[in-house]
């Protein structure tokens, strides 16, 4: 019946948080050729971003539509808002990305990852968030954009029946 | 499937004179409302959510029960005379004393306690002996380890010994992880049954530090079902813990574990029952709460029944719920040990032909304490009980719990909060236990133990800024009134006390609660802090516990001068079903 303390940052995360950046880096090694033209250097402008539409322009240039292929898994109501387990499978073709936005973040964007051909279209990681908000994934596919959204609590606990 | 009406004219006929209200007679002709017509193969009797209540309790079914959105005015969300109007309940009825607030306390003194573990031994025996015991399976759908100061002053152990007795097979959990790992696993190391939940997994640190697991392929912490043969036929039982256990509690006591629905790991489980292990029914015994089951049932396929508990709610029949694969039976089965759900299958070869649900109240008074039990419990309670059984206070009112947005019990807390930690404002969890006491009856510190024996009762005093107080309670109400169950944790709305507020429950989060005022009549200052005291806080806290707190306020004798008022007006639900005209 207290309020939150803040989510500390694990030693996981920030491992998590390097993976991202090194798999987002992968998009420019010779062995993965990036399929994508505008967004294969590392999305500086895009993760500044505060407002979500802002920051998936930013990213991708376009909007996206949402898609019933893309399978976002997330907890209704989060255990640990500091480290939120959330994953998206699909089985769109030709996936060349797969991007995460927390809207009520301080800044939406959450992860962005260069899925290189060949690659099964799959990831999962833990977003921290900072409060309740809903998820969207993005997936980038044959050069067009698709989304699939949820809603994730994040409470201050306390109060069971 | 077709669901059975109940045949409510044999406890009609309990209180069929209006001018004098009989007392309920000890004689076989009363006892007759227990004689159920024999059915089907196979007979399942459920209990849940009894809160370690050994002895029989009075306990006022609530009177504040709202539903919103697609839940609007359906069971459970029916209180009162909606409610006896909606299941065919005759106002005077002992069923009607049983299943609603309606003129509780006068009904209280004719109809008298409900529950009692020494009671539903006997009934328990009774109901399986009419069936034959190859025909008959007791499980619990939990929160049987919790709830009195004995079950907390020996973690649970008590109500292993009368589980055993009592011969419940399986089981799942809520408070019971409450207690820790490590009690947990002791606990059912001694348990004769089994402990289900498919819901309960590794998280992936455990899981990689080779932490315990009932399966280490797929992480699940414990057994999720169990198949029994019952009346010649393969039944099979899945545990649905409660999914929000590190949210609701402390995660220190379950640090490794990690919950949720799990709906599709529940699917395929169902479906590997249904293929390889070929069973004949599929029950999922279920600590969701009912509004989460009803929404499980139309999107999870190949489930017979939901026997759900969690929410409390007593819904004499079972609701029926499409799905792409057919029908689910969802069912609640009350509190406190105050009903039994007897579930009648006839089974086929791989299906359930036809079902008939009674729950049927544990009229005490009704009922002869199995001698046994009795004795168990008598011995359970003897070490440690002398020190609760003194008056401490008389209440001068009906003290009760259950209601979305407060009770009495809750102000007497919150007012002890207040005066003994110096607070201008208290907060108390919206909890759906505890007991009910009647006015001018004695009350002891076992009666306020019955209301505040968890784990975690340290008492705090903290600082918060008006935004912070608005900002809990929207986020608690969201627990209730989230249009989508899957996002609601059961438990009621949390109290307050020196805050009276008006509460909006059909709005979004953000937007339900506003004009929050001290009781001075100032409203509540966005910016300015206030002293806030209260207790059961999910974050580790030094004070005394609240029990001693309580205890201490009452003693001094100043409660009942004091005029309580609930404090919380409600906007746009006129005309609600959920609540009492």
């Amino acid at each position: 019946m207290t309020t939150h303390t803040g989510p500390h940052p694990t030693r996981r995360l920030i491992l998590q948080g390097a993976a991202s950046v090194a798999l987002i880096g992968l998009g420019n090694l010779p062995f993965a050729p990036a399929r994508a033209a505008a967004n294969d250097k590392y999305p500086e402008e895009a993760f500044k971003l505060k407002n979500e539409a802002d920051a998936i322009k930013a990213l991708y240039g376009k909007t996206a539509e949402p898609s019933d292929k893309i399978k976002l898994d997330a907890p209704e109501i989060a255990e640990n808002g500091g480290v939120v387990p959330i994953s998206v499978t699909t089985t769109l073709d030709k996936v060349t990305s797969i991007s995460f936005f927390v809207a009520e973040n301080p800044n939406a964007l959450a992860a962005s990852y260069k899925i290189p051909d060949g690659t099964i279209p799959a990831v999962a990681n833990r977003l921290k968030m900072a409060k309740t908000s809903s998820v969207t994934a993005i997936v980038e596919a044959d050069g067009k954009l698709y989304s699939a959204t949820k809603e994730v609590k994040v409470t201050v606990g306390g109060c069971g029946g | 499937m077709a669901i059975r009406r109940r045949d409510f004219l044999k406890s009609s006929a309990i209180a069929a004179a209006s001018l004098v209200l009989p007392r309920f007679a000890r004689g076989t002709e009363t006892a007759s409302i227990y004689d159920i017509e024999r059915f089907g193969n196979a007979r399942i009797l459920h209990l849940t959510d009894t809160h370690a209540q050994l002895n029989p309790v009075y306990f006022r079914e609530p009177s504040v029960n709202i539903g919103i959105g697609e839940m609007t005015g359906r069971p459970p969300h029916l209180v009162g005379h909606a409610f006896l109007e909606h299941f065919g309940i005759r106002p005077d009825s002992a069923d009607a004393y049983a299943f609603t607030s309606v003129e509780f306390e006068k009904s209280a003194g004719r109809f008298g306690k409900l529950g009692g573990f020494a009671h539903l031994k006997t009934l328990i025996d009774r109901l399986r002996s009419d069936v034959g015991d190859k025909h008959a399976m007791l499980v619990d759908g939990g929160d049987l380890w919790q709830g009195t100061g004995l079950a907390n002053i020996m973690q649970g152990r008590d109500m292993v010994e009368v589980a055993n007795l009592l011969g419940i097979e399986a089981m799942t959990g809520h408070w019971e992880f409450t207690y820790g790992e490590q009690v947990l696993r002791e606990n059912l190391e001694h348990f004769k049954g089994e402990f289900l939940a498919q819901n309960v997994f590794l998280t992936e640190e455990a899981a990689f530090n080779d932490a315990p697991a009932f399966d280490k392929a797929t992480g699940r912490v414990f057994k999720p079902s169990t198949i029994r043969e019952i009346g010649g036929h393969r039944v099979a039982i899945i545990g649905q813990a409660f999914p929000y256990v590190p949210i609701a509690h402390p995660k220190r006591f379950t640090p490794d574990w990690t919950f949720g629905i799990r709906e599709e790991e529940l699917q395929k489980h169902v479906d590997a029952l249904r293929g390889a292990d070929k069973v004949d029914a599929v029950i999922l015994l279920s600590h969701n709460g009912i509004d989460v089951d009803l929404k499980l049932a139309s999107r999870v396929t190949g489930i017979d029944v939901i026997l759900g508990g969690h929410t409390h709610d007593a819904v004499p029949q079972p609701i029926a719920v499409k799905n792409a694969g057919g029908t689910t039976l969802v069912t609640n089965a009350g509190s406190n040990g105050k009903f039994l759900g007897v579930l009648d299958l006839a089974l086929d070869k791989g299906k359930v032909s036809d079902v008939k649900y009674h729950l049927l109240p544990v009229y005490s008074e009704l009922l002869k304490p199995d001698p046994a039990m009795a004795e168990l419990i008598g011995k359970l309670r003897a070490p440690h009980v002398t020190d609760w059984v003194d008056k401490i206070a008389t209440p001068d009112r009906l003290l009760y719990r259950r209601d979305n947005f407060a009770g009495p019990i809750d102000e007497l807390i919150c007012t002890a909060l207040r005066s003994e930690l110096d607070a201008e404002i208290a907060l108390s969890p919206g909890f759906r236990w505890g007991i009910t006491a009647l006015s001018g009856q004695p009350l002891t510190m076992e009666d306020v133990l019955a209301e505040t024996a968890i784990t975690y009762p340290e008492t705090y005093v903290q600082e918060m800024t008006g935004t912070e107080i608005k900002d809990v309670l929207e986020d608690i109400c969201d627990n209730l009134f989230n249009p989508d169950p899957y996002y609601q944790q059961g438990g009621d709305m949390v109290r307050a006390g020196g805050l009276s507020y008006t509460c909006s429950p059909t709005n979004a989060i953000g937007s339900r609660i506003s004009e929050l005022k001290l009781t001075n009549g100032k409203a509540l200052s966005a910016s300015r802090h206030y002293k806030v005291a209260g207790w059961a806080s999910v974050n580790g806290q030094q004070g005394a516990p609240v029990w001693d707190v309580v205890g201490k306020y009452l003693r001094s004798g100043r409660m009942f001068r004091e005029r309580l008022g609930t404090g919380v007006s409600l906007k746009g639900v006129d005309g609600n079903p959920g609540i009492a005209g």
